[in-house]
């Protein structure tokens, strides 16, 4: 699968980074303005982690500040949230998304809900990295899109970068926040690469804010992360076909971005939303539920996903079966023309559509 | 020549790293519980520290009855009661200075007031009109916590904050039998000992978790031996033993203080009443048992001491119990009010600032509120 490059203006004195070289810039400069940012995980110190993305700052801030932490997940966010407590910022790093699973019940029952539980009194000031994904040729538990899981989560803010700039923008938003952030760092694009500049980080909205990637007036696809670049293709291949999408990249999962969303859809009529995790009990099911129960009245046919198959993340040589790429979304994008079809014969028209083999 | 070849002859040599590095004796418990009431021993006890032990150990039994009867009057939603275990709570309570931090698990009430928490406060949680009610920072005890085991590692963390920030601070966090076999109980020890965090363990071994005794729980000589494989040095101490359990608790934390690292203790005790006022323990246990714990009550043994020294005199006695029934009194007239509850407060504390999607579902409340309000005006 391709990946188109998302656009970016270029200025002047800028050279291509990758979004791995800003996360770095984006801890670095948290470390330096802020002492009470410590960062710490599995591999973080030395090795500046499996995917380097803490390399160099042991060296540079010490190992009390980027921690080499004993191998366990739950201890790790569990000690986390003391030294939140007690006045720190940590940054904790989760190897990869699967492995996260271990420290759900501290995610769960303490990080999300302490200020909840204490009237306010203890904040979490706590940042956590996820890799998270696929399309890397991962192993098994090396690619899952734990989103919903996070989503599902009162009390936790979540967000998912797509460009080298919302990159170090977000991750820098999400240190300074004074509530928890899971981050969802989607590891295909880790070195995907625009002109930018450390020295010069442009301004990036607050968490919460959607940003439209490319204007259209034939149907919006709605996605994020991973998926973000896939969809620009989409948008420029559909593009011969006479559509002309718009393609509303989300960058925060919660809060999420109600206003954006829904003019966008006002303006086109149409949605697809697009998301490598499954589709059952998805985010497409909220994003899709929030935009009819807003929109109805504009939408020319019914809201559609595109996402993963509801099966546990395949096999490395499977997954591009399994990933959303370009050709389903366009194919879903030309079911929008069906609406006929989906609404009067419930069932069937997509299902032959699909059994014809469109997709 | 094979290994195969010369049975008994190949003695593989470990690279160093593999071999012990310290020497696990000095980190071994005791054989038996250590005791101070009813040995030699216990003359050097101060009198001033057992009277004041006293006087917490009634207040605390008493507030146990007065909590455990609040829940028949339907005024707390349930209550776990530390009858028995008294001297573990009151001597957690009591050993840390002012600038330590408690993290204790939803049984320890009594350690939580004895660091100075209003007792009306501390009982938010078990009320049900809020989840904590206290500010943690102010007393600097951590919310009561219910998922077990989860409070230790955090402990942990904070106290090795406070250590990077040059902070005197030592945790103390409080953990059940039960709690011990979760893999929390692990991590939190694992990461206290490599870090050497200036944290105490404290594990109330009262015999059972809700319904299963310790053999099912554990296979080990003792939980205090779990220290061991951590690097860490156990205690194994009576838990009805108010003056040992001080003595050891206070060891812990001055040894944690001087930079000497984490110590797990584990306090033999028994839970005389059932696991919370919900629970039936005639299922699971003999009244033999329990009235063989009750003949070492930890009440009981103090007043034995103070009596031998002739401390225990009737003004003593009067004393403790007079302040016991104040204390129990203006319990019951305050948890008898109804509580004052806002419920837009649900909306306030879940992120710094509500999200628009907090603000529409708040809105909506708000809007149900104001036509409850009209509709009673109405009436
Ligand atoms: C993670 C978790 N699993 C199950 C429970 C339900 N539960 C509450 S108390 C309890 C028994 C705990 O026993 P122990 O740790 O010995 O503490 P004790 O109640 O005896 O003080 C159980 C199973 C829980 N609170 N948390």
């Amino acid at each position: 699968m391709t990946t188109a490059a998302i656009p970016t203006t270029r200025k002047a004195g800028r050279k291509p980074a990758s979004m791995a070289q800003a996360l770095t810039s984006a801890l670095r400069d948290a470390m330096t303005d802020d002492p009470t940012v410590h960062v710490m995980g599995e591999d973080v110190g030395s090795l500046g982690g499996v995917f380097r993305i803490t390399d160099g700052l042991a060296k540079e801030f010490g190992e009390e500040r980027c921690t080499d932490t004993p191998l366990a997940e739950a201890g790790i966010l569990g000690t986390a949230i003391g030294m939140a407590m007690y006045g720190l910022r940590p940054v904790v790093e989760m190897q990869f998304d699967a492995f996260a699973y271990p420290a759900f019940e501290q995610l769960i029952s303490h990080v999300s809900r302490m200020r909840n539980r204490t009237r306010g009194a203890m904040p979490m000031p706590l940042t956590i990295r996820i890799p998270y994904g696929g399309g890397i040729g991962g192993v098994e538990h090396h690619s899952d899109s734990s989103e919903a899981y996070y989503m599902a989560t009162p009390g936790l803010h979540v967000v998912t970068p797509a460009t080298v700039a919302d990159a170090y923008g977000l991750l820098r938003a999400s240190i300074a926040s004074d509530d928890p952030v899971v981050f969802l760092e989607p590891k295909r694009l880790y070195w995907s690469k625009a002109d930018w500049s450390p020295e010069q980080p442009e301004q990036v909205a607050p968490i919460g804010r959607a940003v439209v990637r490319r204007t259209g007036r034939s149907a919006s696809l709605i996605t994020y992360g991973p998926s973000v670049p896939v969809c620009l293709e989409a948008a420029e291949a559909a593009r011969s076909e006479g559509w002309d999408l718009e393609v509303v990249d989300l960058r925060s999962l919660v809060p999420f971005d109600d206003e954006t969303v829904c003019a966008s859809v006002r303006r086109t009529g149409r949605a697809v939303v697009v998301h490598e995790s499954t589709g059952f009990g998805g985010p497409g099911g909220e994003i899709a539920a929030r935009i009819t129960e807003r929109c109805f009245h504009y939408l020319e046919a019914p809201v559609l996903r595109v996402a993963g198959f509801d099966l546990p993340y395949p096999p490395p040589m499977l997954e591009r079966h399994h990933l959303p790429g370009v050709d389903r979304v366009l194919d879903a994008v030309a079911r929008l023309q069906w609406e006929a079809d989906w609404t009067s014969e419930p069932g069937r028209g997509g299902a032959e559509r699909l059994a014809g083999g469109a997709h | 020549m094979t290994v195969l070849e010369q049975p008994g002859s190949y003695r593989p040599t470990p690279p160093p790293a593999w071999r012990p590095r310290t020497d696990p004796a000095p980190l071994l418990p005791d054989a038996e519980p250590y005791r101070l009431l009813g040995t030699d021993a216990v003359a050097d006890a101060d009198p001033g520290l057992l009277l004041r032990l006293y006087a917490e150990l009634v207040r605390g039994r008493r507030y146990n009855a007065q909590a455990t009867a609040l829940t028949r009057q339907g005024r707390l939603a349930v209550y776990p009661s530390s009858t028995g275990q008294e001297a573990c709570e009151i001597a957690a309570g009591l050993a840390l200075a002012d600038q330590d931090w408690l993290f204790p698990s939803y049984r320890d009430t009594l350690a939580v007031i004895a660091r100075g928490v209003d007792p009306v406060e501390a009982l938010t949680l078990l009320r049900g009109d809020w989840h904590t009610g206290y500010d943690p920072g102010e007393h600097r005890v951590a919310p009561l916590c219910t998922p077990l085991a989860t409070q230790l590692p955090h402990a942990v963390g904070l106290a090795h904050a406070a250590r990077l920030k040059g902070d005197d601070v030592v945790a103390l966090a409080m953990v059940g039998d039960g709690g011990t076999s979760e893999g929390d109980f692990h991590e939190a020890l694992n990461f206290a000992a490599v870090w050497q965090a200036p944290v105490v363990f404290l594990v109330q071994n009262n015999g059972f978790a809700i319904s299963v005794p310790l053999a099912k729980q554990t296979a080990a000589p003792s939980l205090a031996h779990k220290s061991v494989g951590y690097g860490i040095p156990g205690r194994l101490v009576d838990g009805n033993d108010a003056v040992a359990m001080h003595e050891v608790l206070t060891g812990a934390v001055e040894r944690a203080r001087a930079g000497g690292g984490p110590t797990l203790i584990e306090a033999v005790t028994y839970r005389v009443e059932a696991h919370t006022n919900a629970d039936d323990a005639t299922r699971y246990r003999t009244d033999a048992e329990v009235e063989a714990w009750r003949a070492h009550d930890p009440i009981d043994l103090l007043e034995r001491e103070l009596r031998s020294r002739g401390l225990l005199t009737d003004d003593v006695t009067t004393e403790a119990r007079d302040a016991a029934e104040r204390m129990a009194a203006r319990l019951r007239e305050r948890m008898n009010a109804d509580a004052a509850l806002d419920p837009m407060d649900m909306f306030a504390h879940v992120y710094a600032e509500k999200t628009s999607q907090l603000q529409e579902q708040a809105a909506q409340l708000r809007a149900e509120l104001d036509a409850e309000l009209d509709a009673e005006e109405e009436r």
